[in-house]
């Protein structure tokens, strides 16, 4: 327990310890944020989840701060629904049944471009007669601009750039023209938007007693949220969350069980010596000719892409290691050394020998690689990722390249989609790779001047 | 460096014209041989296993064939009025014909034997659905058709690598503590984050905004009909990448080797000959590089190793059409002979490595003795 403390002091003497130590202590943070923020099953289910869970996020939209280093701001999405009371609803009974519902949404519109989409989703109750609704949107210098009349099913929805009022009127035709004609200053030489408050009016009529009208005003902008979507509108804050948990896990899972197994084989084949020791010599040889990443890959195609598979086999292509001969040249000199002659002098058993003299005294050697060994796990399950071998279920930050490479996201210029998951990466990297650094030097007293 | 030398290996060298010591050194290297071969052996076998999957992907070759001759026999024209019976019989016969001809209908055992025996053979054979670019489907044409991009960009940024990390450690360990010695070890944790990782950042700053850079790819599209532009457009192409590779390694490397020739430095007979006055030339020649020379060629050799296996992903995000990539499509194809084949040559060629290695660590290392006992 001293000694535990005396190293913890020793860490805080070096800048870099501490940064990484605080690095890995954030992305803790995170992660355990993200499990209790969003559960397991929340987060598959979001993430797998189309368009019925994303409908009110645009496509390939950035994150809502860039508009910070933008000088032309970008719309900001937004979506306002009359059940839960974001949309103001006036029920006013009429004769024979009839009802008058009046919703209506005001917004500011201050940004310098147009958005992508604006949409209507309808959700009605009724038995045999169809309630009917008009939509009318009016802007800032008083006009009003007529979208659409029409009769509401239950689960209608209406696209405004796919109105043939607006598409004629504004487009001459073209889907495409229609935001910029809703939200341009009509006085104008060339189209310019015109900001201040808007108002969405639906007025809708019912012709039977219990019939309702709800609706839900989605604004496809050009920004969405604190991380952006993706090509199937998801927010990729749920990744972006999620990938801290499955990283770590991964890596240090991964870390651990190389380096314990490692380890005590190691142990054991310098203790025993023999044909033990020869044995795990000829494995550590066969494993070295094993092309290491074409295995995974050919796991993750033919077999199973399963985070646990892949786990396993890396562990098991990695026990064998490199690592292993060094530290069995490490045990053949401790087995020489006094104490455990005189353990052996004792009686102490193989196994006491091996767990309780020789094993304990690497353990300062091997904490620094297993802190450092992290990083390369991390990568490594996010290289994966990359080649489309990423687990199918899990939302991870090489999942995020993955989809961004396969939109061409750097041609299309499409960047946060990259640059999120990748700093993310980058940050658990060198977090890891720095603490595990630091610690080498701390423990490994040979290099301490180094 | 050869005066300082001398002295030690002629005494080795008498020692090992004993009559007895001939003899352990061929039996040395005998035994050496069949190890190394066996462990190639033993490794391919494993490959194959994992290639083949226990024969789930021979299930889906069958299943594959099934569908491309019946799709080609249903909708060939000179078979519109043939009776479906008749029509089936021949389906029949042809996929019959191509499960012989893949020799998919040999149990697998001695499937996997004969992949293995052709693998160590070296008779690489024919591809299941790879094609070259010159329309062959001979594993070595098409190895052999993705050699020459994979040699460039992984020679360019290895060896650029090697040396350039051996010359900058030593003289960072010549002024240690310094700042520039203090910048590298800083900058080493950056190597944690692999070649393609710098690659995406690469293609993002230089080709996406920029737009400086190619995206990818080994040539312009078209490529130029003059060889000096032709050249100059693959030198272009290969700037990313290389330096992708080259950049994800650098600061490790310098770090490793330059605490490696620190420690060196260390030693007593260092000490000795600043003492005595040598120039700091000569100390480094031949009191700390001369010492550290096996290390070097270990290096140096698993480097070159190195290159053979291409870069999978770096050449996959950069479009590059090298070795790695090729692997990464054979396996999306499952084409075991293309895989098989790859991983056979990078096995031959580590075993001959090490093999070779421990001959030369004879050569320029006194204190290793071959066959000399306790050591393995």
């Amino acid at each position: 327990m001293n000694a535990l403390k005396n190293s913890f002091r020793e860490i805080l003497r070096y800048p870099s310890a501490i940064a990484g130590l605080v690095a890995v202590l954030l992305l803790v943070a995170v992660a355990v944020y993200a499990m209790i923020a969003i559960p397991y099953s929340k987060a598959i289910e979001l993430w797998r989840g189309g368009e019925e869970v994303w409908y009110t996020n645009p496509k390939f939209a950035p994150p809502a701060w860039i508009n910070f280093f933008r000088s032309k701001k970008l719309p900001e999405s937004f979506h306002a629904n009359s059940a839960d009371g974001k949309m103001e609803k006036v029920v006013t009974p009429g004769s024979q049944d009839t009802t008058e519902v009046k919703l209506s949404y005001t917004f500011d519109f201050e940004a310098d471009e147009y958005p992508q989409e604006l949409m209507v989703y309808f959700n009605t109750t009724y038995q045999d007669k169809i309630p009917f609704a008009s939509i009318s949107l009016f802007t800032p210098d008083g006009r009003e601009i007529r979208v659409a009349d029409t009769g509401l099913a239950h689960q209608q929805n209406i696209r405004f750039s796919q109105e043939a009022r607006l598409v004629n009127r504004y487009g001459g035709g073209q889907q495409q023209l229609v935001m910029q004609g809703l939200f341009s200053d009509p006085k104008a030489a060339t189209p310019t938007p015109l900001k201040g408050k808007y108002q969405l009016v639906i007025t809708g009529t019912t012709f039977e007693a219990g019939s309702d009208i709800n609706a839900d005003f989605v604004f496809h902008g050009q920004v969405s949220g604190l991380a952006g979507t993706d090509m199937y509108r998801r927010d990729l804050m749920v990744a972006l969350l999620w990938g801290a948990p499955i990283a770590l896990a991964f890596g240090l899972l991964a870390s651990l069980g190389i380096s314990i197994t490692t380890l005590i084989i190691a142990a054991v084949g310098a203790w025993y010596g023999g044909w033990v020791d020869e044995f795990i010599q000829r494995i550590t040889e066969v494993n070295m000719v094993l092309p290491f990443l074409p295995i995974l890959i050919m796991i993750g195609t033919f077999f199973n892409r399963s985070i646990w598979t892949i786990l396993g086999a890396t562990i098991a292509l990695s026990i064998f290691g490199g690592q292993i001969k060094a530290l069995r040249a490490t045990f053949l000199q401790l087995r020489e050394s006094m104490y455990i002659e005189a353990a052996r002098a004792y009686g102490a058993s193989n196994m006491r020998i091996i767990f309780q003299y020789m094993i304990p005294r690497m353990i300062p050697l091997i904490i620094p690689q297993l802190v450092g060994g992290v990083a390369g796990f991390v990568f490594l399950e996010a290289t994966l990722a990359v080649l489309g071998l990423g687990d199918p279920t899990l939302p991870t930050w090489g999942k995020i390249i993955n989809d961004a490479e396969s939109n061409g996201a750097l041609y299309n210029g499409y960047y946060y989609w990259i640059l999120e998951p990748s700093v993310l990466l980058m940050f658990t990297g060198l977090g890891f790779a720095l603490l595990g650094f630091s610690l080498d030097r701390i423990f490994n007293p040979r290099l301490r001047g180094m | 460096m050869e005066a300082a030398a001398q002295p030690e290996p002629q005494i080795v060298i008498k020692k090992s014209f004993a009559s007895s010591t001939f003899m352990r050194v061929v039996k040395y290297t005998g035994v050496r041989l069949v190890v190394l071969f066996l462990t190639v052996v033993v490794a391919m076998y494993m490959t194959i296993l994992i290639a083949n999957m226990g024969g789930y992907v021979d299930t889906m070759m069958r299943g594959e064939i099934t569908e491309n001759v019946t799709q080609s026999i249903t909708t060939n024209p000179a078979n519109r009025g043939m009776p479906s019976d008749q029509k089936r019989a021949i389906i029949e016969k042809m996929i019959a014909l191509e499960i012989k001809r893949r020799g998919l209908n040999l149990p697998l055992a001695v499937r996997n034997a004969r992949y293995l025996t052709n693998a160590l053979t070296m008779n690489l054979g024919h591809a299941i659905n790879m094609v070259s670019d010159t329309g062959s489907r001979t594993v070595r044409l098409i190895l052999l058709e993705r050699l020459p991009a994979t040699l460039l960009l992984m020679g360019t940024s290895q060896l650029l690598l090697f040396f350039s990390s051996l010359f900058f450690a030593l003289s960072l360990s010549r002024q240690y503590g310094s700042w520039w010695d203090k910048l590298v070890i800083a900058l080493t944790p950056t190597s944690s984050a692999p070649g393609w990782f710098y690659g995406i950042f690469l293609i993002l700053i230089f080709a996406a905004i920029l737009r400086i850079m190619p995206f990818g790819g080994l040539v312009s599209s078209p490529p130029p009909e003059n060889p000096v532009l032709y050249a100059l457009s693959i030198l272009q192409h290969l700037l990313l990448p290389a330096f992708a590779l080259f950049f994800s390694g650098f600061f490790l490397s310098i770090y490793g080797w330059r605490t490696f020739f620190l420690i060196y430095s260390n030693e007593d007979y260092v000490e000795m000959a600043k003492a005595k006055g040598l120039t700091s030339r000569d100390i480094e020649r031949r009191y700390i590089l001369r010492p550290t020379l096996p290390n070097i060629i270990t290096n140096f050799a698993l480097t070159l190793l190195g290159v053979w296996g291409g870069a999978i992903v770096t050449e996959t995000i950069f479009n590059w059409p090298g070795l790695g990539r090729m692997f990464y499509t054979a396996i999306g194809l499952y084409d075991i002979p293309v895989i098989v084949g790859d991983t056979i040559i990078f096995a031959y060629l580590l075993a001959i490595t090490v093999f070779l290695l421990e001959i030369i660590y004879a050569l320029v290392d006194p204190r290793v003795k071959i066959g000399g006992g306790s050591q393995s």
